[in-house]
């Protein structure tokens, strides 16, 4: 219940946050709470079920060029389009999965980044429709759900939030519930749970379909809130970003992918007003983590005493 | 030009390729084969190696082939250097543990393609051949230096063979690949085997650089095609056995000479990344099934 009431209290804060941030911080906060679904996503194969997967660009840009396209070239409305965005997400996260699942560990992260890079490739030589590397913008009319302007910083922050919001409680509820524990136990122990009567392979099946619905639905949304779709959200960058943000912020943590996000989103940023080697930042961080901190800064938390945080 | 000698040009180009490519994905193989370490920052040493070969050119005064005969040794100890450094101070306290090694060589790769864009610019450079000669066929004329780079790439693998089958430091390498708790209790030191194994790694994939800049110039990003090329390979080859390593690089590295002849280099590569997918998920032995 304490737990339940932190997470919400969490979530109040960031609602409230609209209200006092200037506009920059004020877009950069929508951006990251779209990113940040983004990072639950990820979390949930890599935090809980421990699926180390090297290609989740694959459903972000997947989910993401779904919409583009269909709102752009198929003449859908922007909120059908927008739904597709998951279900693209979700689709070739079971495709994926139903190939990659049958490998382990470093094989694993090699076929994920194949299929992503293939994809990358793919739309790159496909440009005629993609636009390849330049990718293209969605005009006004694109970005309007209804009565609601994504355009509009107010009710683009909003629909962020809603967003986030929803995938934060989303992901609560299934790692508190029967379904969540069963992915724990196959992080922690696959012949264990198998022997204790459950098919770990669905269940690593499952929790790649949530994580890649999840990622294409922040993709979808990324698109359609800054009206631009882009071949380098494909690239491997897109890949890397969301393990860093888990790692940093805390895997198998709920509040986690928030935390890493926003820390490493204003760390760059203030790194290239500072400098313009922002990339060495991230290299950085990726190699101080995995030596000093592997479990993140949730995960410090979670040891030093709050053994009860999700 | 007829069909005829356009193929044959194709595979002389993709013979370049292929001993380039059998040189960067022996150190990747070898690496990945004693530590059990997916080197992601491969890609990165060979870039180095072709950027530290454009720096010695500018450095050392007279003809060009002095500045290539200093390069070809110095730039591989450099990276070698490197990579034993990034060994000990990140890779032996990961306990060599796959993952976290995969994770850490990524950050290496950030940090090494920002030092050179730091230190060395966004320009493409060129670097001259240590010599011009022409081999003239009858349809058309072709590089001399190319065929170097075949003959001494050649060379390289052959000394690399020797110094694995042959020597002590190849039997203690094997010997640590095998059984690593043995390999201790016979008195050998593990983790200098380690760092040595993964600056040779490097360093083959630094020369290979060497050899190729005279026809490729030197970029900050050029890491990234011998890195992906080299996976395939590897995979392909099958993990960690490297006679599996040399005859993929051979098909890999003429098909894609071939290929990107006559198609769309992009398409190739689509194609290749998705083989390399599918031969890790339904045969992770590889084609060759020559098991490690």
């Amino acid at each position: 219940m304490r737990m339940l009431a932190l997470h919400l209290a969490v979530l109040a804060g960031v609602a409230a946050l609209q209200f006092v941030l200037p506009a920059y911080h004020h877009t950069n906060a929508a951006r990251i709470l779209v990113l940040a679904t983004y990072a639950i996503g990820f979390n949930i194969a890599f935090g809980y079920t421990g699926l180390l997967s090297l290609g989740h660009a694959l459903f972000f840009a997947g989910g993401m060029y779904a919409t583009g396209l269909l709102v752009d070239q198929g003449g859908w409305q922007p909120w059908a389009a927008l739904l597709a965005g998951p279900a693209a997400g979700g689709v070739l996260a079971a495709g994926v999965g139903l190939l990659a699942l049958r490998t382990a560990g470093p094989a694993f992260m090699i076929v994920t980044l194949m299929f992503a890079q293939a994809f990358h490739l793919a739309i790159l030589y496909w440009g005629r429709f993609t636009g390849g590397d330049e990718g293209f913008t969605l005009s006004g009319a694109a970005r309007r759900l209804g009565p609601f302007d994504l355009a509009d910083p107010a009710t683009r922050y909003g629909a962020a939030f809603l967003l986030f919001a929803a995938a934060m409680l989303g992901c609560l509820a299934l790692v508190r519930s029967r379904t969540g524990r069963v992915l724990i136990a196959v992080r922690e122990n696959e012949e264990r749970t198998r022997m204790l009567g459950y098919d770990p392979f669905r269940a690593k099946l499952l929790a790649l379909v949530l994580s890649g619905l999840l990622s294409g639905a922040a993709g979808a949304t990324y698109g359609l809130m800054f009206g631009y779709v882009g071949g380098s959200f494909a690239a491997i960058q897109y890949s890397i970003l969301p393990l860093i943000w888990v790692l940093l912020g805390g895997a198998g943590t709920v509040l986690g992918p928030l935390l890493g996000t926003a820390l490493l989103f204003y760390l760059i940023d203030w790194a290239s007003s500072v400098t313009t080697a922002s990339q060495f930042v991230v290299g950085a961080v990726l190699i101080l983590l995995v030596l000093f901190a592997p479990r993140g800064l949730l995960g410090l938390l979670r040891e030093r005493g709050l053994r009860s945080l999700p | 030009m007829d069909f005829g000698p356009f193929l044959l040009l194709a595979v002389m180009e993709g013979l370049v390729g292929a001993a380039v490519l059998a040189l960067t994905a022996s150190g990747l193989s070898l690496v990945f084969g004693v530590l059990r370490v997916v080197n992601v920052a491969h890609g990165e040493f060979f870039m180095l190696g072709a950027v530290a070969a454009w720096f010695v050119s500018q450095w050392v005064p007279g003809p060009p082939a002095l500045a290539f005969a200093v390069a070809l040794v110095a730039c591989p100890l450099l990276v070698a250097g490197l990579a034993a450094l990034a060994d000990r101070l990140v890779l032996k306290r990961l306990a060599y543990e796959p993952e976290a090694t995969i994770i850490a060589t990524i950050g290496l790769l950030y940090i090494l393609q920002q030092a050179a864009l730091t230190l060395y610019g966004p320009e493409a450079r060129p670097v001259p051949p240590p010599f011009e000669a022409r081999l003239q066929l009858p349809w058309f004329g072709w590089s001399g230096y190319k065929l170097f780079v075949i003959g001494a790439a050649g060379a390289v693998l052959a000394g690399l063979w020797l110094l694995l089958a042959r020597s002590r430091i190849g039997l203690v390498m094997r010997a640590t690949q095998i059984d690593r708790e043995t390999a201790t209790a016979f008195g050998i030191d593990v983790d200098r085997v380690y760092a040595g194994t993964f600056a040779l790694g490097a360093a083959l994939a630094a020369i290979a650089a060497v050899l190729i800049v005279p026809i490729q110039q030197a970029h900050y990003l050029m890491g990234g095609d011998p890195l992906l090329l080299s996976f395939i390979v590897v995979v392909i080859g099958g993990l960690g056995s490297l006679r599996g390593t040399l005859v993929a690089a051979l098909l890999i590295g003429v098909s894609d000479g071939v290929i990107s002849t006559f198609f769309e280099p992009t398409l190739a590569k689509i194609l290749a990344t998705l083989l390399v997918a599918l031969v890790l998920v339904f045969r992770p032995q590889g084609l060759f099934g020559a098991r490690a």
